[in-house]
């Protein structure tokens, strides 16, 4: 792979994180998009391209919108570190990014569609 | 992937996936044009076609998601003529009007108070969950058991409903669609397009460029309604640092406001701003400790464990979970919070708030940060209507909030989510994400808007308008709705017998040469530093602190930046080419909010606006000042009673004025 020149990445580097192994260039998430921050690979079938990801306001309407939920909402740095829980009984501290996950907890959302 | 790992993997800049057709023209005629499909657009439209007009909806980005309550809701205000609510409309207007020492939109809020309920039910038929259907909450002081609706915030007077919003957008979208309107994406839509090309004159139609193609499109329609969000970008612009720190996304340029100033439309409240409370410098939305808002109800602990209290609005506190639900004062009601209305002048309609006293007793050692949201003391169903409903269908809340920390774990049965630490002297600690000092004092947030009649009509005739921001402190989801659904009514009502008029050649010409001149020019200043310019001015011109000769050096300083850096752009894209007409447009914008400010010579407490030439706040000054601009470096200006919609030629009261324009033909 060649070394190339490229302009500095800007604020968040990854808005979106998408599981190439399943995602099947569909691109719905770069039409549902409201800022239009992404836009289809040139190679069909393929993950699309985030090219404004400056623009994005993590609404996640993409993630709602991939048919097989292939996209992950990646939450910028500074908002992982500020989004800190600890376990009432131990104390131990926990973030979005930590290093040893928790197990997911699968308690579904309130509702009824 | 991003674009930069493209690059690295394949060597390849990727071309512009989509046909780049500059200047090619598109016509599209309607009997009614809505310019912004958010939620106020989407029942517009639906409205209008439900009179029998022919729609067209022209979005800036995509109908299924767009706009600030594209992505969810979880509260709807205004709904006081639900089955159980003890809040009448007129209690709702007055309160409102009460407040703000009238500097708020009374007419729309007595309209939501009457239609937010229907709008409500509607919204119900076209998908959207608004109760405990599985009886879930059975039992709970939030439900009640007949009509199985939940409550939010006032469990007294039940006029506030949770409800379950996460999908709401599409269920409106989806029903706007069927119902047959004609729905352009992508589009932004640059100027109006008037009666002979003049200020001042009917509206009929408007100019767009395509995101993708940069085609351009000429709408011609009998009426228009202007239903766009709010001007986040004019003060404060950081979208780098921004990340996902905001309730407002990019789009909301204000160019719904800009081609209306420029078309000559009268606009009120221009010089009531505030310190921005979602800038860059703060957390994302409800991603922290919090109690107030979505998490009002949780219990805070300190970092020891003890328990943080409550109080009600005259600073005494409360024991109980029920309490925290009932309004301060006998036979008063809570009014909504976020929905631009001043608590502090009227406690009885404030919602309940952390002990006041609490900072002190943090610098006395009684209490030691962080604190934390403690929902594990709550029962199951108090700590579910929060979690699992609220937090998981509030606006920005679905996917970045309850699936991002479930993802990781997170389980408020054992987890308490920490506080940001700081020095709380500055600011409260309810709405802790939102934080208003995260952003220097002269970083504003525009409320103003246009001056609108009984019908949602605008002083131009065949233009109206609806959604939060367009209408000068309107509102918020829930206000949008309703207000988009009476606009809708009311357009196609305008547009069934009058006849459509050609568009001015010669202002399309000249519209179309300004929008692609960007296109043309060799240009060196991207859409982003004319867009830290504006931001720039209004920051040192436009702040806390005016005075009329600044006022006017800033006026100067973004009429000086919109004709040398503003003719020195350089676009790559039809997405650039729009990104760069939105920031020209703030220059237009930045322009208006400071005459606006120049036109009121008092300040003014309840409108956070100081004036160091006009330090007094005088009763002479206790009315709306209205300007427009009557030709290209004419303003003109004019007062007018804060309950201007109450008087000549209007009835005096309001029940009156909702009966005499709600329904009836021009």
């Amino acid at each position: 792979m060649g070394v190339y020149s490229i302009p500095n990445q800007s604020g968040p580097c990854r808005v979106l994180a998408f599981d190439a192994e399943t995602c099947i260039g569909c691109n719905r998430c770069v039409n549902v998009c409201p800022s239009d921050v992404m836009i289809p690979n040139p190679e069909k079938g393929k993950e699309p391209i985030v090219l404004y990801a400056e623009e994005c306001w993590f609404c996640g309407g993409c993630v709602q919108e991939c048919p097989i939920r292939a996209i992950t909402l990646v939450t910028p740095a500074k908002q992982r570190l500020s989004t800190v829980w600890i376990d009432k009984k131990t104390g131990a501290e926990y973030r979005i990014g930590m290093k040893d996950p928790l197990p997911p907890n699968t308690t579904p959302p309130a509702d009824n569609r | 992937m991003n674009w930069h790992e493209y690059v690295n993997a394949t060597g390849k800049v990727p071309e512009w996936p989509y046909p780049v057709r500059y200047e090619k023209e598109n016509i599209v005629t309607s009997d009614v044009l809505i310019i912004g499909g958010g939620v106020a657009g989407c029942r517009a439209a639906i409205s209008a076609r439900q009179r029998g007009a022919r729609v067209v909806v022209a979005d800036r980005g995509f109908t299924k998601r767009s706009g600030s309550g594209g992505a969810g809701v979880d509260h709807w205000h205004g709904a006081v003529r639900n089955p159980c609510s003890k809040v009448t409309p007129r209690m709702y207007s007055e309160a409102a009007m009460a407040t703000t020492d009238g500097y708020t939109n009374g007419l729309v809020r007595y309209i939501v108070g009457k239609e937010g309920w229907d709008t409500l039910l509607e919204t119900e038929q076209m998908g959207v969950q608004i109760r405990d259907e599985t009886d879930e909450f059975k039992g709970s002081m939030f439900r009640d058991e007949e009509t199985k609706l939940l409550f939010a915030y006032d469990l007294e007077n039940k006029h506030c409903l949770r409800i379950y919003g996460a999908n709401i957008k599409p269920c409106v979208d989806r029903e706007m669609r069927r119902v047959g309107c004609d729905v352009y994406e992508r589009i932004c839509v640059t100027s109006l397009l008037t009666e002979g090309g003049k200020k001042g004159a009917r509206v009929i139609g408007a100019t767009g460029v395509h995101d993708r193609t940069g085609e351009f499109y000429i709408f011609k329609a009998k009426s228009v309604i202007v239903s766009t969000g709010k001007t986040q970008r004019l003060w404060c612009f950081a979208p780098e640092l921004r990340e996902s720190q905001s309730m407002y996304n990019l789009d909301q340029s204000g160019m719904g406001h800009t081609i209306g100033w420029r078309a000559g439309a009268e606009f009120v409240l221009m010089e009531m701003t505030g310190p921005v409370e979602l800038t860059g410098t703060g957390y994302a939305p409800y991603s922290t400790g919090n109690n107030n808002n979505t998490y009002q109800g949780v219990s805070v602990v300190d970092k020891n464990g003890k328990v943080v209290k409550y109080a009600d609005a005259y600073g005494n506190l409360i024991d109980t979970e029920e309490g925290i639900f009932k309004p301060s004062q006998e036979g008063s009601f809570f009014i909504g919070w976020g929905i631009a209305l001043d608590h502090e002048r009227m406690p009885a309609h404030r919602i309940n708030l952390t002990d006041p006293n609490l900072w002190e007793k943090v610098r006395a050692g009684e209490y030691e940060q962080p604190f934390y949201t403690d929902m594990t003391s709550l029962s199951k169903t108090s700590r579910d209507i929060i979690w699992r409903l609220m937090l998981a269908h509030e606006g920005k809340c679905r996917v970045p909030i309850y699936e991002q920390f479930t993802a990781w774990g997170f389980d408020p049965k054992k987890h308490l989510l920490q506080f940001p630490v700081g020095d709380y002297s500055l600011w409260s600690i309810d709405c802790a994400w939102a934080n208003p000092q995260s952003g220097p004092a002269n970083w504003r947030a525009g409320n103003g808007g246009y001056l609108i009649d009984w019908r949602l009509r605008t002083t131009l005739p065949g233009l109206f308008v609806a959604g939060d921001g367009p209408i000068a402190s309107q509102g918020c989801h829930g206000e949008s709705q309703t207000a988009g659904r009476y606009a809708g009514r009311q357009a196609a009502i305008f547009a069934r017998d009058i006849d459509a008029i050609e568009p001015d050649p010669e202002q399309i010409a000249a519209e179309k040469a300004r929008c692609y001149m960007p296109t043309k020019a060799k240009g060196d200043i991207g859409w982003k530093e004319l867009n830290y310019a504006v931001a720039r001015i209004m920051q040192d011109y436009c702040g806390e602190y005016k005075t009329e000769h600044t006022l006017d050096m800033g006026i100067r300083r973004m009429k000086d930046l919109l004709e040398t850096e503003g003719k020195r752009m350089y676009v790559s894209n039809p997405h650039e080419l729009a990104r760069a007409l939105e920031s020209l447009s703030l220059c237009e914008l930045g322009v208006a909010y400071m005459e606006g400010a120049k036109a009121r010579k008092a300040s003014n407490k309840v409108l956070g606006f100081y004036r160091y030439d006009y330090p007094e706040d005088t009763e002479e000054w206790h009315k709306l000042v209205a300007i427009k601009q009557t030709a290209a470096d004419a303003v003109a200006s004019r007062g007018l009673a804060v309950d201007y919609h109450l008087q000549a030629p209007y009835a005096p009261d309001l029940e009156d004025n909702y009966q005499r324009y709600s329904e009836s033909d021009r």
